[in-house]
C-alpha cells in the first residue's frame, strides 16, 4: 500500500501528517531565504504561481480529459489585465481586489469563447486548435501596439503596482506584531494562502456531481450524454473553470513580476504547464502539485549549476546552458513518457488504467 | 478620379500575379511538409509534432554542407545536390530514429503518451540545433544561378521555377509510388486497416518505418526549399513552417495524399494572397505581420466547420 | 387498453445511398417488454440511435409519453425518460462500478460547482442520496460485491448488468437494452431474464433488441422485426415465429 493509502487508514497518522506539512509549510520561506539566498525564494514564489496554474489546467486535461495546449492563453489575459488596470501604461491604479476577480471572470469568459468552437473535435485535433488559440492570443498581445497603443507589443509593460493588501504593499517589507516580514516572504504567505484555496476547490469538485461528470466525459462522451450529461454545458465549465485559475495566477504575476511582456506566453509556457499536469499525474491533486515544484524548481537547479560545472569540468561553457536545459527537458519528456506515462505520483486509479493498457499492449 | 482608380487596380493586379507566384511557391513547400504529416497520420493516426523540425534539420544539414564544399571549386549546383542529398540522408535517420524511440513503444498508449512525447523531440531537435549551429541566422551562399523573368508583370526568380517543378515532380512520384507500386499498396492497406493488412502478410512494422523515412526525405528537400528560397536558415523556423503544414494537410484532408498537396498549394496562396491584400483590406489597421494569423485560423475554421478537409471522407461514430 | 408510451411514425434514417431506416412504424405500450429483432444490419441499433438522440432522422416523428420527441440532444431524450444501453458496452472503464452508477444519477440531480465547493447542506443531502440509490442499483443487479473495482476489470457479465444498473439510475420510463445477452451463457441468460421481468414488475417499460430467439419468444410481450430498415411484422411473439416473411428474412428463402 502507497504512502497515501496508509495515511488515510489511520486518521491520527493523517493528522499528524497534516501538521508537520503545515508547520513546514510555514516556516519553509525562512528556510529557503536564509539557507540559499533570496532569489531561491523568488522561485519558490513562482512555484506557487505555476502550482496554481496546474491545477487550473488539471481540471480541463486530468478531469474533463480535454487536451489542452494552449492554455497559457488564460495566464496571459489575467496578467494583462492586471497591467493595464494597475500600472502607468494607462494610468489607472484600481485595486487588487477588484482586478484579481475581473480578471478570473474575464479569463473564464475567454475559456468559454476559446473553448466553444472545440466541442465536438477530440484528441489531436482539440490540441491543434487550442494551441493555434494560444499562438493568436500571443500574436495579438505582440501586435496590438498600432494604431492604438493597447498592450504596448513586444515591449510589454512596465512599472505595474505591486499587490496591496489594503493600504500595505508587498512589495516592501511589513510591520506586523513587531516583526517585519520581508517582502517575498510576504508574498509567499499570500500565494500559499490562494494556491491552498485553489487545492480545496479543487478537491471538492473532483468528489462532485461536477467532477464525476467531467471525467465521465473524458471516459466516454457519447454513454455520458446517454447518462443525462450535457456534454457541451459541462465541458464549457470545465474550460471557464479552468480558465479562471489561470486568470487569477496571472493577475497575480503580474502584480509579483511587476512587468508583463508576451514573450512570457509562448507556446513553450503552455507545454510546461500541460507538463506539470501530465508528468506530475494526470488527475491526481498531490501529483499535480508535484509536477509544478519539479518543474520550476528543477530548471533553475539547473541553470545556477550548468556553467560553473561545465567550468569546473572544462574550463570554459561549452554548451549553451539554455539550449541544454531544455535539451534534458525534451529528453525527459520522452523519458517518462516511455516509462511512467502514468505520470510520476499517478493516482491508483490511474495506475491501473496505464496498467491495464500495458497488460493490453503485450497482448497485442 | 478615374485614372487614380484604374492606377489602383493595375497596382493591385500587379500584387496579384506576384502574390500567386509568391503562393505557388510557398504553397509547392507546404505541400511537401504537409505531405509527411498526412503519411504519418493515414498510417498511424498520430500528428508528428516533431515532423517541422526534421524539416529544419534539412536546411540546416544541407547548408552546413554546401558551406563546407563552397571553397571546394565545384559548381554551384552540385554542391547545393551534394547538400541536398546529405539532409535527405540525415533527414530520413532522423525520422526512423524517432519512430522506433519515441513513437513505436507508445502504439497503444492512450492518445495523450505519444503527444507529449512529440512535443518532447520537437524539444530535443531544435535544441540540439541549437547546441551544434548556435543560434544565429544562417545565410544561404548565392552560388545558385539566379536569374529573373518577368510573368504578366511580375518576376520570378529562377530559385523559385526550380522549386515548383521540383515539387510537383516529387508530388508525381509519390502519387505512383502509393498507387502503382507493391509498396504502395501496402502502405495504404496498412493505413485502412492495420491488423488484417498484418494478417494479409504485410510486416506493418517496416512499412510504418518506411513512410517515416518517405516523408523525412520529402521533409528535408522541403528544407533545402525553404532556406534557398528565403535565403536564412535558423534552428527555430521549423516549429511555424511545421504547424503551418499541417493546418495545410488538414485543409486537404488529413490522411489522404492528394488533399494534402491541393492544401499546401492553397494554403500557400491565401497566405500569400492575405499578407499582400490585407493592409488594403483594413485600411491600415492589421498588418503583413498578422500573417501567421491566417494560418491559424484557416486552421481552427477548417478543424470546426469542416474537420474532413476538402477531399476527405467523413468520419462518424457508431454507437 | 394500456397507455402508448411510444409512438414511432415513418421514422426514416439513410447514409449517403443506404437506406438505414425507412419508413419503421411501431408503438410500444407502458408496461410491455418490447422486442426487436431482425437480421444483422437490418436497423435495429440505427433505430436506437435515432430514438435517443444520437442520430437526426431524416424523416418521420418519434412520440414519447405523449409529447413529441424533438431530434434532440441524448441529455434531454434522457430527462424526458429513456435510457439506453450499447450493443457494445459503454461504460466509464476507469470508473469504480458504484461511481459508474453515479453518474446515471445526474440527470436527475442539480448541485453545481457552488453547491460542489460549499458542501451545503442541500448539496450533502443530494450526495448522500445518489450514493445510497446507487448501492441500491448495484444490489438490484447482482453487482454490489465489485462495488470499487474499476468497470474495465469487472467480468464480461457484470459488465453488460452494471451498464443497466447505470441505465435504471436515470429514472426512465423506458429502458432500451441494444442486445444485453450478447456472450452470456445459458445460466447468465436466465439471470438476466428474471432481472428484466423484475424491471418491468418495478414499472418501467422495457425495449429489447436481442438476437438470442428463446430469450426472446420467451420474455417478449410483442415483437417487432426489421429487414433492410423496413419493418415487416410486428406482432405477438407467437405469431411472428411463424411468418412467413421473417422466416424468409432470417434464412434468405422460402422454405418449403
Amino acid at each position: 500500500m502507497s504512502l497515501i493509502e496508509n495515511l488515510r487508514h489511520s486518521r491520527r497518522a493523517a493528522i499528524v501528517a497534516t501538521l508537520l506539512l503545515g508547520v513546514l509549510l510555514a516556516v519553509l520561506p525562512f528556510l529557503v531565504g536564509s539557507g540559499l539566498g533570496n532569489s531561491w525564494l523568488r522561485i519558490l514564489d513562482f512555484a506557487l504561481i505555476y502550482i496554481m496554474l496546474a491545477l487550473g489546467l488539471n481540471i480541463v486535461v486530468g478531469f474533463a480529459g480535454l487536451l489542452d495546449l494552449g492554455y497559457i492563453a488564460f495566464y496571459a489575459v489575467g496578467a494583462y489585465l492586471y497591467a493595464l488596470l494597475a500600472s502607468p501604461h494607462f494610468g489607472l491604479h484600481l485595486p487588487v481586489w477588484l482586478i484579481i476577480p475581473a480578471g478570473a471572470a474575464l479569463s473564464g469568459l475567454f475559456g468559454v469563447l476559446l473553448g466553444a468552437p472545440t466541442l465536438r473535435l477530440r484528441g489531436d485535433y482539440l490540441a491543434i486548435v487550442t494551441l493555434g488559440f494560444g499562438e493568436i492570443v500571443r500574436i495579438f498581445l505582440n501586435n496590438l501596439n498600432a494604431p492604438v497603443n493597447i498592450t504596448n507589443g513586444p515591449q510589454g509593460i512596465s512599472g505595474i503596482d505591486p499587490l496591496r493588501l489594503g493600504a500595505v504593499s508587498l512589495a516592501k517589507p511589513i510591520d506586523l506584531l513587531g516583526l517585519t516580514i520581508p517582502s517575498l516572504h510576504a508574498y509567499y504567505y499570500l500565494f500559499l494562502g490562494l494556491a491552498l484555496l485553489i487545492v480545496f476547490i479543487t478537491i471538492r469538485l473532483e468528489n462532485s456531481r461536477i467532477g464525476r461528470a467531467w471525467v465521465a466525459i473524458r471516459e466516454d462522451e457519447i454513454a455520458a450524454k446517454a447518462c443525462g450529461i450535457n456534454t457541451r454545458n459541462i465541458k464549457l465549465l470545465a474550460f471557464a473553470m479552468g480558465a479562471s485559475f489561470g486568470g487569477v495566477a496571472g493577475g497575480l504575476f503580474a502584480g509579483f513580476q511587476a512587468f508583463v511582456s508576451p514573450e512570457s506566453f509562448s507556446l513553450m509556457e503552455s507545454v510546461m504547464v500541460l507538463c506539470m499536469v501530465v508528468l506530475g499525474g494526470m488527475g491526481n491533486i498531490p501529483g499535480v502539485i508535484l509536477g509544478g515544484v519539479l518543474l520550476t524548481i528543477l530548471p533553475e537547479v539547473f541553470r545556477h549549476s550548468a556553467g560553473p560545472v561545465q567550468q569546473a569540468l572544462f574550463g570554459r561553457v561549452l554548451l549553451d546552458p539554455e539550449a541544454l536545459r531544455m535539451l534534458l527537458f525534451g529528453l525527459a519528456l520522452i523519458v517518462v513518457m516511455l516509462y511512467r506515462p502514468a505520470g510520476i505520483w499517478p493516482s491508483t486509479t490511474r495506475r491501473r488504467e496505464f496498467k491495464g493498457d500495458a497488460s493490453a499492449r503485450a497482448t497485442a | 478620379m478615374y485614372a487614380d482608380a484604374a492606377f489602383f487596380s493595375l497596382a493591385l493586379m500587379d500584387i496579384f500575379i506576384q502574390q500567386i507566384i509568391n503562393g505557388l511557391v510557398l504553397g509547392s513547400i507546404y505541400a511537401l511538409v504537409a505531405l509527411g504529416y498526412t503519411m504519418v497520420y493515414g498510417i498511424m493516426g498520430l500528428i508528428n509534432f516533431a515532423h517541422g523540425e526534421v524539416v529544419m534539420i534539412g536546411a540546416m544539414v544541407a547548408l552546413a554542407v554546401i558551406r563546407m564544399l563552397l571553397d571546394s571549386g565545384l559548381p554551384g549546383i552540385v554542391i547545393v545536390l551534394i547538400g541536398l542529398a546529405a539532409a535527405v540522408l540525415a533527414c530520413m535517420a532522423v525520422g526512423f530514429t524517432i519512430e522506433r524511440v519515441a513513437y513505436r513503444p507508445l502504439r497503444h498508449a492512450p492518445r495523450l503518451a505519444p503527444l507529449i512525447t512529440a512535443i518532447g523531440v520537437s524539444i530535443v531537435l531544435q535544441n540540439l540545433a541549437m547546441l551544434v549551429w548556435g543560434r544565429n541566422y544562417h545565410a544561404f551562399p548565392p552560388i545558385l544561378p539566379s536569374s529573373e523573368h518577368e510573368v504578366l508583370g511580375a518576376t520570378i526568380t529562377s530559385i523559385q521555377i526550380a522549386i515548383i517543378l521540383i515539387a510537383a515532380l516529387m508530388m508525381l512520384g509519390l502519387m505512383l509510388l502509393i498507387h502503382r507500386t507493391r509498396l504502395g499498396r501496402a502502405m495504404r492497406a496498412t493505413a485502412e486497416n492495420p491488423s488484417i493488412a498484418q494478417l494479409m502478410g504485410v510486416d506493418i512494422n517496416r512499412i510504418i518505418s518506411l513512410t517515416f523515412i518517405i516523408g523525412s526525405a520529402l521533409a528535408a528537400v522541403a528544407g533545402l526549399m525553404v532556406s534557398a528560397n528565403y535565403s536564412i536558415a535558423h534552428y527555430y523556423m521549423g516549429f511555424t513552417l511545421g504547424l503551418k503544414a499541417f493546418t495545410a494537410a488538414v485543409l486537404g484532408g488529413i490522411g489522404n495524399i492528394a488533399g494534402a498537396m491541393l492544401g499546401g498549394i492553397l494554403l500557400g496562396l491565401i497566405e500569400s494572397l492575405g499578407a499582400g491584400y490585407i493592409g488594403d483590406l483594413t485600411g491600415g489597421y492589421f498588418g503583413s505581420n498578422y500573417q501567421d494569423v491566417f494560418a491559424f485560423f484557416v486552421l481552427i475554421g477548417v478543424l470546426v466547420f469542416r474537420p474532413s478537409g476538402l477531399i476527405g471522407e467523413k468520419v462518424s461514430e457508431r454507437a | 387498453m394500456r397507455e402508448r408510451l411510444l409512438e414511432a411514425k415513418g421514422v426514416a434514417k439513410h447514409f449517403g445511398g443506404v437506406k438505414a431506416l425507412c419508413d419503421v412504424s411501431l408503438s410500444i405500450q407502458q408496461g410491455e417488454i418490447y422486442g426487436l429483432i431482425g437480421p444483422n444490419g437490418a436497423g435495429k441499433t440505427t433505430f436506437f440511435n435515432v430514438l435517443t438522440g444520437l442520430y437526426h432522422p431524416d424523416g418521420g416523428e418519434l412520440i414519447f409519453a405523449g409529447e413529441r420527441l424533438e431530434a434532440s440532444a441524448p441529455h434531454k431524450v434522457a430527462q424526458r425518460g429513456i435510457a439506453r444501453t450499447f450493443q457494445n458496452i459503454r461504460l466509464f472503464a476507469n470508473m469504480s462500478a458504484m461511481e459508474n452508477v453515479m453518474v446515471g444519477r445526474h440527470v436527475r440531480t442539480h448541485a453545481g460547482v457552488i453547491g460542489a465547493v460549499l458542501h451545503n447542506r442541500a448539496t450533502c443531502a443530494e450526495e448522500a442520496a445518489i450514493r445510497a440509490r446507487a448501492e441500491a442499483l448495484l444490489h438490484y443487479v447482482g453487482v454490489a460485491d465489485r462495488a470499487n473495482e474499476l468497470a474495465k476489470n469487472l467480468s464480461y457479465g457484470d459488465q453488460r448488468r452494471l451498464e443497466i444498473a447505470r441505465a435504471l439510475a436515470t429514472d426512465p420510463k423506458l429502458l432500451a437494452l441494444d442486445e444485453p445477452a450478447a456472450g452470456m451463457n445459458g445460466t447468465e441468460t436466465a439471470q438476466l431474464r428474471v432481472l428484466i421481468e423484475g424491471i418491468r414488475k418495478d414499472g418501467v417499460t422495457v425495449l429489447l433488441i436481442e438476437h438470442d430467439v428463446k430469450l426472446v419468444m420467451g420474455l417478449c410481450d410483442r415483437v417487432a422485426v426489421l429487414d433492410y430498415g423496413a419493418k415487416i411484422c410486428e406482432d405477438v411473439p407467437g405469431v411472428v415465429q411463424k411468418d412467413p416473411r421473417v422466416i424468409e428474412a432470417y434464412l434468405g428463402g422460402a422454405v418449403a
